[in-house]
């Protein structure tokens, strides 16, 4: 199961097997797309047939939301071409990609809340009768064009009253009443439930049936097993290929997504170790709509992995143990004694620190220097009161600069112009210097270079071999592989398995196990929607 | 189909607010009339529409830049430099009114369009723009002249005294009507035109009005327009009530517009509102000042901490349906 | 330092334009034990300005704005004089006036911070009803009082300094000890930069929010004393008025960005200097100072146009969009076929 550039010629063969292929509705050839410092899409295809769901598969920063922008006209693409129906097309923005009938509608939903439902679907093209918007056809359209998605809803009512899944389905009335030819669905179910997506399913087969292409982006395995017809994939911005999906198995979806960069790599753990004393359990922990509740211990010393594909709960594990946000159930036991972590603050007070994975909206101050981001955290437990005195700072703020190698080596540059890699050193070193008892990396080595990301590696290897217990979350599962003592593997927001990390774990059962999943959810197993309720409470 | 009337039981959250300011205005109206006499007439409503004529026009203007999400702070200056502009060129080389009043007009909306397009263009805060621009308009009030100027030209001076009989010896002045047409012309493009759809649109969303490819910049601009052209209409009117040009009218006058928006149950985040409520805001304002004229022993001040008291319940009001609606 | 760059020039430029007028512009003399001179009266009527707007730069470093502080400096000479003119001492009567205004900032902190709602919207609250509350201490008169004691605070000596020149310096020193010395600063910007990066890095943020505004309303308490003392007399009505306006001019003049974070507080006196020196010159190159309203606009608007990264890349940037040369097809037809 080779998955490197030998994947152009499976695509290839993809091709032969699959004769009476009508001319594509969209083909994207070629495309191309630099931003400063970082190759985002380097000679993608891609192209959508009529009356196909058409998956769009990658790992975070494979560049499909990148792709998606360009095609819409919200970047304009550096090289490569498009052609719609058979004409080449360049979109300076997305309403001239909508007037020539490529909709989009996003994860979250681009609609204005405050307005009824038929005013979203109907807003700058509202049916007018003597230049005045005529209210009676347009609710009367708007019901029509619901019903064509089996939906019945008081179309005067503001759009807010309204459940996300009922949000998004509006949005698709909207896309398709402007003819459209290729509707482009980004991420649209992360935040429906089951009987939500079965809805939505329905209504992509139907518009299927109509001719409509769609491009359909989503991190739910199973979903894109039983919707698309098939799928590109794309890893690191480049594209890996493109195949129809009743012929590429789960794993080798997720071994080309998730692709294989080096060979084996020695474990960075010496002997195996005993863990017999829990530092932090998660007793059937859990947060509607970010995970199913799971219960995981972490000892002192240990290092655990999380595995498992964008989007499928790594992060909201992390974000419950670290009390950033609120869990819905079950409870948290450190060293022994059930506790509520409720605000960062509380974990910190457990010696519980989290280097969060968007380094920039989440994690550092860019108008702030190394040396201020550095020490933010140890700060604010002292308050504003009591300074860390200057000379201690500039110890504390030495020793890391030079322990991480952070550069350029000067405390008073500011965070804003260092480098990603450098960034996440900071980041690290903030939380370094509080000496947690357990660390929370969450993606630290992604978008970095190799140099900096061995850096990060051994020095979590080098803190658990000091009794600190570390939660390290990659979507580089060697990576994971490399550091953990056990890895959780979690499917759609599912912990679904904790595998001891000896011998017999490989690259190849995680990738089993996350495109298997322990217990799968099954979209079609709540079947019967209330099509007319869904409002929200 | 058949969940038709699921929960239109009661009145739409949309209009509560309004409903609230229309409750208090009625509740105060019966307070007045229960503790003063000669207060629940006919006419002491109207002579509030009278007094209030111009704040009303300017409450309009300001209705649409808030619906945006925006707020207009120069209003209470551009309405100074109007009675100014109007009163020295009367005045001074005697210009018609018929070439005053247009003229006037156009540098409101032209002060206006040029804040909107600061505000949309370099993507300032609509704070500071018109901060900027209530500066320069009450500037260009002193460069004209530091005294107040009287208006005597006959026809402007006729027409400001002109009393409208109605019925049972009540009377408006044509200021009122002027308002009440501005209302029904601003209510009816809220209502009924894209332009107006798309300012509700911008202030819900401005992200999401811009991908469901409304015309957003436009929007923004024309809306600080409108707000310009209200405010020098506004001071139109108040030149008809002063007859005098001053450099010191009206001066404060937006925090009153704004407060009046707001207690009419405008969001100022923008996205929800409606003129009805606006004109009961500028009402229940208008009817404190008189309430408090003829309590005798309250002293005007009361007036703003009234005012600032009704802020705080509104302002608190709202932000207690914005946090439910989001749930 | 880069940025406060702009800021001395303008000042130079003005200074230099009043030396240019006047000649003796910067001759300071001491008469009867006191400085005189054009310097010095800028340095004492632009204290008042300087103080709110040291209160106004850590708000506005939180990323909020404090619209009130105006008739928090009409609030506080009106409690203070009208106390004064009660034969109450001059001590009991700033402290008192002095407390009610830190209470008035908490407030304003609480609805930002404990409520949630917006501080333009928050303080416009008591901007509105707190010119009636300074009129209702006043009861809508000018009270006038003769306190030889009082008339220190605005209008006195120390050293041959005036008094006011002093707390001004004093203010500065505890605010630059209070941020710079002491975390307050730091955390400041930080939330202010970043508020959901500063709550994962274990700030609490509420308690510094409340803090700052009611700091603010101190820092406006004190310049409602000094500006109603130096006239011995209170006035309700227009003490203070639109000095929330010139305060956040100040701010950004002096180069703190009104989104919040990083903030300058020599900045901010340089741009309070700024304000105060341009209505100076007004005055002494003999343009009517009726126009110093027009000169303002005309700075806050420039001013803003440049901190507009829009502006700056449509005045001053080129927009490339040359896309680089299309790959060539002969290759792309390999891939594919």
């Amino acid at each position: 199961m080779a998955t490197e550039p030998a994947s152009r010629s499976e695509a290839i063969n993809t091709e032969r097997g699959d004769m009476a292929v009508p001319a594509p509705v969209l083909t994207m050839g070629g495309i191309g797309k630099q931003f400063p410092g970082v190759k985002a899409l380097d000679g993608v295809d891609l192209r959508l047939l009529p009356g196909e769901v058409h998956a769009l598969m990658g790992e975070n920063g494979a560049g499909k939301s990148t792709l998606i922008k360009v095609l819409t006209g919200v970047y304009p693409a550096d090289a490569g071409t498009i052609e719609l129906g058979g004409a080449p097309v360049a979109f300076g923005s997305p309403l001239e990609a909508q007037q020539a009938g490529i909709s989009t509608v996003y994860q979250e939903v681009n609609l204005c809340t405050n307005l009824s439902v038929a005013e979203n679907i109907f807003i700058g093209r509202e049916p007018r009768r003597f230049g005045r918007i005529d209210w009676k056809r347009m609710r009367a359209r708007a019901k029509k064009l619901l019903s064509r998605l089996e939906l019945s809803l008081d179309v005067s009512a503001p759009l807010s009253t309204y459940s996300l899944a009922i949000q998004q389905m509006v949005a698709i009335a909207r896309a398709i009443d402007v003819e459209a030819r290729v509707l482009i669905l980004d991420e649209p179910t992360s935040s429906l439930d089951a009987g939500e997506v079965e809805q939505l399913f329905r209504v992509m087969r139907r518009l299927k049936e109509e001719g409509i292409a769609i491009l359909f982006v989503s991190h739910f395995l199973d979903q894109i097993y039983e919707i698309s017809d098939r799928m590109t994939i794309l890893r690191n911005g480049t594209l890996v290929g493109e195949y129809l999906t009743r012929e590429l198995s789960q794993v080798q979806l997720v071994a080309k997504m998730i692709g294989q960069e080096l060979a084996a790599l020695e474990r960075l753990h010496g002997e195996a170790k005993v863990f017999d004393r829990p530092l932090i359990e998660a007793r059937e922990l859990g947060r509607t709509g970010a995970i199913e509740p799971f219960s995981m211990t972490i000892h002192e010393g240990e290092v655990v992995g999380l595995a498992g594909l964008l989007g499928s709960g790594r992060t909201e594990i992390a974000r419950l143990l670290f009390g950033a946000d609120h869990a819905g159930s079950g409870e948290i036991v450190v060293s022994g004694s059930v506790t509520s972590l409720r605000t960062p603050r509380a974990a910190m007070g457990h010696k519980i620190a989290f280097c969060s994975e968007n380094r920039k909206a989440d994690g550092l101050i860019p108008d702030l220097t190394v040396r201020e981001n550095i020490i933010l955290a140890l700060q604010a437990t002292r308050g504003w009161t009591r300074p860390v005195p200057r000379e201690q700072q500039d110890e504390l703020v030495g020793k890391y600069i030079k322990a991480l190698k952070i550069s350029p080596p000067n405390p008073e540059h500011l965070v804003r112009n260092l480098s990603g890699g450098n960034q996440q050193k900071v980041l690290l070193a903030r939380w370094l210097i509080l000496e947690p008892r357990l660390l929370i990396l969450d993606e630290p080595t992604r978008g970095i270079d190799v140099g900096a990301k061995t850096e990060i590696q051994r020095l979590v290897a080098e803190l658990s071999d000091g009794g600190m217990a570390v939660l390290f979350i990659s979507a580089e599962l060697e990576e994971v592989l490399r550091l953990s003592h056990k890895v959780g593997v979690l499917r759609d927001r599912r912990l679904v398995a904790e595998l001891p990390n000896d011998d017999s774990l490989t690259t190849d059962v995680l990738m089993e196990t996350i495109a298997s999943g322990a217990s799968q959810m099954n979209a079609s197993e709540a079947s019967n929607v209330d099509a007319s309720g869904g409002r929200a409470s | 189909m058949t969940t038709l009337t699921l929960g239109r039981a009661s009145i739409p959250a949309k209009y509560l607010p309004v409903l609230v300011t229309g409750c208090l205005f009625v509740a105060m109206f019966m307070v007045g009339g229960i503790r003063y006499e000669g207060f629940a007439t006919g006419q002491i409503i109207l002579n509030v529409f009278i007094d209030n004529a111009f704040l009303l026009v300017m409450a309009v203007g300001m209705t649409f830049v808030i619906l945006t999400g925006g707020i207009d702070l120069s209003v209470g200056s551009v309405v100074a430099l109007s009675t100014m502009i109007s009163a020295s060129l009367m005045a001074g080389p005697g210009w018609p009114p018929y070439l005053v009043v247009p003229l006037v007009l156009a540098i409101g909306s032209g002060l206006g369009l040029v804040m909107g397009y600061i505000v949309h263009a370099f993507d300032i805060q609509p704070f500071i723009v018109t901060l900027a621009g209530m500066f320069l308009a009450r500037g260009l009030c002193y460069t004209i002249g530091t005294d107040s100027i009287p208006i005597e030209d006959p026809t402007f001076t006729a027409f400001a005294q002109t009393r409208i009989d109605l019925f049972a010896d009540m009377w408006i002045s044509p200021s009122v009507i002027i308002a009440l047409v501005v209302v029904a012309v601003a209510a009816y493009v809220l209502r009924y035109t894209r332009f107006g759809r798309s300012v509700y649109a911008t202030g819900g969303s401005e992200q999401s009005a811009l991908l469901m490819g409304l015309p957003v910049g436009r929007t923004k601009i024309t809306v600080y327009t409108i707000s310009g052209f209200c405010s020098a209409l506004g001071g139109v009117l108040l030149s008809f009530y002063m007859l005098s040009g001053y450099g010191l009218h009206a001066v404060g006058m937006e925090l009153d517009v704004i407060a009046a928006v707001v207690i009419g149950g405008t969001l100022l985040t923008g996205g929800s509102g409606f003129l009805l409520g606006t004109v009961l805001g500028v009402l229940v304002l208008g009817l404190i000042q008189t309430i408090i004229s003829f309590e005798g022993t309250l002293s005007s001040w009361w007036t703003k901490i009234f005012i600032g008291l009704l802020l705080f319940v509104f302002i608190l009001l709202q932000r207690l349906f914005s946090a439910r609606s989001r749930r | 330092m880069r940025r406060l760059l702009w800021p001395v020039v303008v000042l130079v430029l003005l200074l230099a334009l009043n030396v240019f007028f006047t000649p003796s512009f910067f001759s300071i003399e001491v008469k009867d034990g006191h400085l005189y001179g054009s310097l010095i009266d800028i340095l004492r009527f632009g204290a008042p300005l300087i103080l709110v707007s040291l209160g106004m730069t850590l708000v506005i470093a939180t990323g909020g704005i404090d619209l009130s502080v105006g008739s928090v400096v009409a609030i506080s000479g009106a409690l203070a004089c009208l106390q004064i003119s009660q034969d109450t001492s001059v001590f009991t009567a700033v402290v008192s006036a002095l407390v009610l205004c830190v209470v008035l900032g908490a407030w304003n902190g609480f609805l930002v911070a404990a409520v949630g709602i917006q501080p333009i919207i928050a303080t416009l609250i008591l901007m509105v009803a707190g010119r009636g509350l300074a009129q209702l201490i006043t009861g809508g008169q000018i009270i006038t009082i003769n306190s030889p004691a009082y008339k220190v605070i605005g209008g006195g000596y120390w050293l041959t300094v005036p008094f006011g020149i002093l707390i001004v310096i004093a203010v500065l020193a505890i605010t630059a000890f209070l941020t710079r010395r002491l975390a307050l600063g730091m955390l400041l910007e930080s939330v202010g930069g970043n508020a959901e990066a500063s709550r994962l890095a274990g700030i609490r943020a509420r308690g510094i929010v409340i803090m700052v505004y009611a700091f603010a309303a101190l820092c406006a308490g004190v310049a409602g004393l000094m500006i109603s003392s130096n006239v011995s007399s209170a006035d309700g009505n227009n003490a203070g008025l639109w000095i929330e306006l010139d305060a956040i001019l100040a701010v950004v003049i002096g180069g703190t960005s009104l989104s919040g974070g990083r903030f300058s507080l020599s900045g901010t006196v340089l741009g309070a200097l700024i304000i105060q020196t341009l209505t100076t010159t007004i005055y002494s190159i003999g343009v009517p100072p009726e126009t110093t309203l027009l000169f303002k606009a005309l700075v806050v608007t420039a001013v803003c146009l440049i901190q507009s990264p829009s502006f700056r890349a449509k005045a001053f940037g080129r927009r490339g969009r040359t896309a680089p040369p299309s790959p060539a097809p002969e290759e792309k037809v390999r891939v594919t076929a």
